[in-house]
């Protein structure tokens, strides 16, 4: 089957700089993939690659089978894009602007489909609204509106939650997940750790350019941090033990990192016997944050 | 043909909803220049024989409106566009770089053609202006405002802020236009700088339109147009080389 995203060693440079320096992955249709990394990692610059809105250096991206260079029209065809920025054209009403959205996608007759995603979006009220007058989530939902006016089958997200309240935010994604469900292919990049955590099957990790995790959600999680043991005691943590300690925290307690669960009897049996009471002891599942904390500092 | 109509349609509108700002103002400015200098200058100056001065004036100020209004379009849209970010809404779709040139460049030439029609209802008002060649006036009037509207493209592609544009239309697009003979005729002017203003594609322009109502021009007005016609053709070849090439847009 083709694969939804097909990036095959893709670099970009500016001058000096290596904003991507030999990127290949692929992510398969239907897929909830998630693109993580700290700022300037080239997640942005990837996506605006996969989009058009930049070209690569080198190496090829194609979308649904369509090379993004060569075959743009069918490729961009494929491919709905919801802007990291805030981005309106104050002259339009919301209708105008996805009217003219499909317009662009050779779309002439789409009102149906546009009710529809603005009813799906609680936009229905706003139809007549200029975009100026609209708040900053409002217009968020426009966007998202907008890259969907061509039903693509690949949707990607740069970073859409950035500075939503809470309440858009899950709307968003309960929307967003039955676009999922109903077949779409979507790739998100997010500095919520614990959106991707909850959200995506697979994800890769770039940094600097390179790709330097990619995975399912359930194996990073697993092979990339073991088990936490938080503990508070009656006394000192006796000293070989004191090198296991991540954090130490104001109520006395201190939180130890161990490579699986097995290592807590090892813990126990070392505290029993420098002698010292175990007041209250929690174990916590490493959570993608860890993982993705350890990985940056690894790589 | 939907997303290369739609875009032109996108771009139309944009600058008919703030029309007191991109057709009334110019409109207004045209006939401000009129009233002034055909005052100041009216039964003292005889250009082409048999025409007042009043009257000469006229096909000079409607054609300077249309050449500064086809550049502003395309160049404030690109430049606005690129500023607020909502330029990837026209990048992101499947609209090929001829289409995309041709949409801004139609709606560059309607403005253009709006306002020059609006400078030219205005001061019909004032003076009984002969319609000698109207085929040529059309003719020079299209051809004049696509060669500006591809240079206002350029320009929109180009500038990265507001006052990069400004120079390009305060250093460049005015110098070209006020010395292009929309207020004498370059008959009056000492022979080098009847030499110089031959180098300004802009006189032809104006020369070519002004002979469509008189008859009477500066210089053939076959030789205008093929300098006006070769005007457009290189403009239109820079600015869909550079749309092409994705440069200041897509990158």
């Amino acid at each position: 089957m083709t694969p939804a995203i097909e990036i095959v060693d893709v670099t970009k440079r500016y001058g000096e700089l290596h904003a991507l320096a030999g990127v290949s992955l692929s992510v398969e249709a239907g897929e909830f993939f998630g693109l993580l990394g700290p700022n300037g990692a080239g997640k942005t610059t990837l996506i605006s690659i996969l989009a058009g809105l930049n070209r690569a250096s080198s190496g090829v991206a194609r979308i649904m089978g369509h090379d993004v260079v060569g075959a743009y029209r069918e490729a961009r065809r494929a491919l709905g894009m919801v802007p990291q920025e805030l981005v309106f054209d104050p002259f339009f009403t919301v209708r105008e602007t996805l009217t003219f959205q499909s317009g662009y996608f050779g779309l002439r007759d789409n009102r149906a489909w546009i009710d529809e995603v603005l009813e799906n979006l609680d936009l229905t009220a706003k139809v007549d609204t200029n975009m100026r007058a609209l708040s900053g989530g409002m217009k968020r939902r426009v966007l998202v509106a907008q890259a969907l006016v061509h039903k693509p089958p690949v949707i990607v997200l740069d970073e859409p939650t950035a500075g939503v309240d809470v309440e858009l935010r899950q709307a968003l994604w309960r929307f967003i997940r039955r676009l999922n469900r109903d077949g779409h292919t979507i790739v998100l990049t997010t500095h919520y750790l614990e959106e991707a955590e909850a959200l995506c099957g697979r994800i890769a990790m770039l940094k600097q350019g390179r790709v330097v995790a990619l995975d399912r959600t359930e194996n990073l999680l697993q092979l990339h941090a073991g088990c936490q043991l938080v503990l508070r005691l009656g006394a000192a943590l006796p000293e070989p033990l004191q090198q296991k300690v991540v954090e130490r925290r104001d109520d006395g307690s201190v939180r130890l990192l161990l490579p699986d669960h097995a290592a807590v009897e090892g813990i126990l049996a070392a505290l029993r016997e420098a002698r010292v009471a175990v007041l209250e002891m929690e174990i916590l599942q490493p959570d993608l944050e860890d993982v993705f904390v350890q990985i940056m500092n690894r790589s | 043909m939907t997303g290369f109509y739609t875009l032109f349609q996108k771009e139309w509108l944009r600058f008919w909803k703030v029309s007191v700002q991109t057709v009334l103002a110019p409109v207004l400015t045209a006939l401000l220049y009129l009233l002034v200098f055909g005052h100041a200058l009216s039964g003292r100056v005889e250009v082409f024989p048999g025409v007042e001065y009043t009257a000469f004036l006229i096909p000079g100020l409607a054609m300077m409106s249309v050449l500064q209004n086809s550049f502003a379009n395309g160049s404030s849209s690109l430049m606005q566009s690129k500023m607020t970010g909502n330029i990837v809404f026209v990048l992101l779709p499947p609209l090929s770089h001829r289409e995309f040139f041709a949409a801004y460049l139609l709606a560059a030439v309607g403005r253009g053609v709006v306002v020059g029609s609006g400078v030219l209802l205005v001061t019909l008002w004032f003076v009984d202006l002969p319609l000698t060649h109207p085929l040529w006036v059309l003719l020079f009037g299209v051809a004049s405002s696509a060669a500006m509207g591809a240079l206002g493209i350029v320009a929109g592609i180009q500038s990265d802020k507001i006052d990069q544009l400004a120079a390009f239309t305060n250093f460049i697009i005015l110098p070209l236009t006020f010395l292009s003979g929309v207020f004498y005729s370059i008959q009056s002017l000492s022979p080098f700088w009847q030499a110089v203003s031959h180098f300004n594609p802009v006189f032809y322009m104006i020369d070519g339109f002004r002979y469509g109502f008189f008859g009477v021009a500066d210089t053939s007005p076959w030789l205008s147009l093929a300098i006006v016609g070769g005007s457009f053709a290189a403009l239109s070849w820079l600015t869909l080389t550079l749309l092409r090439s994705g440069y200041k847009l897509r990158n």
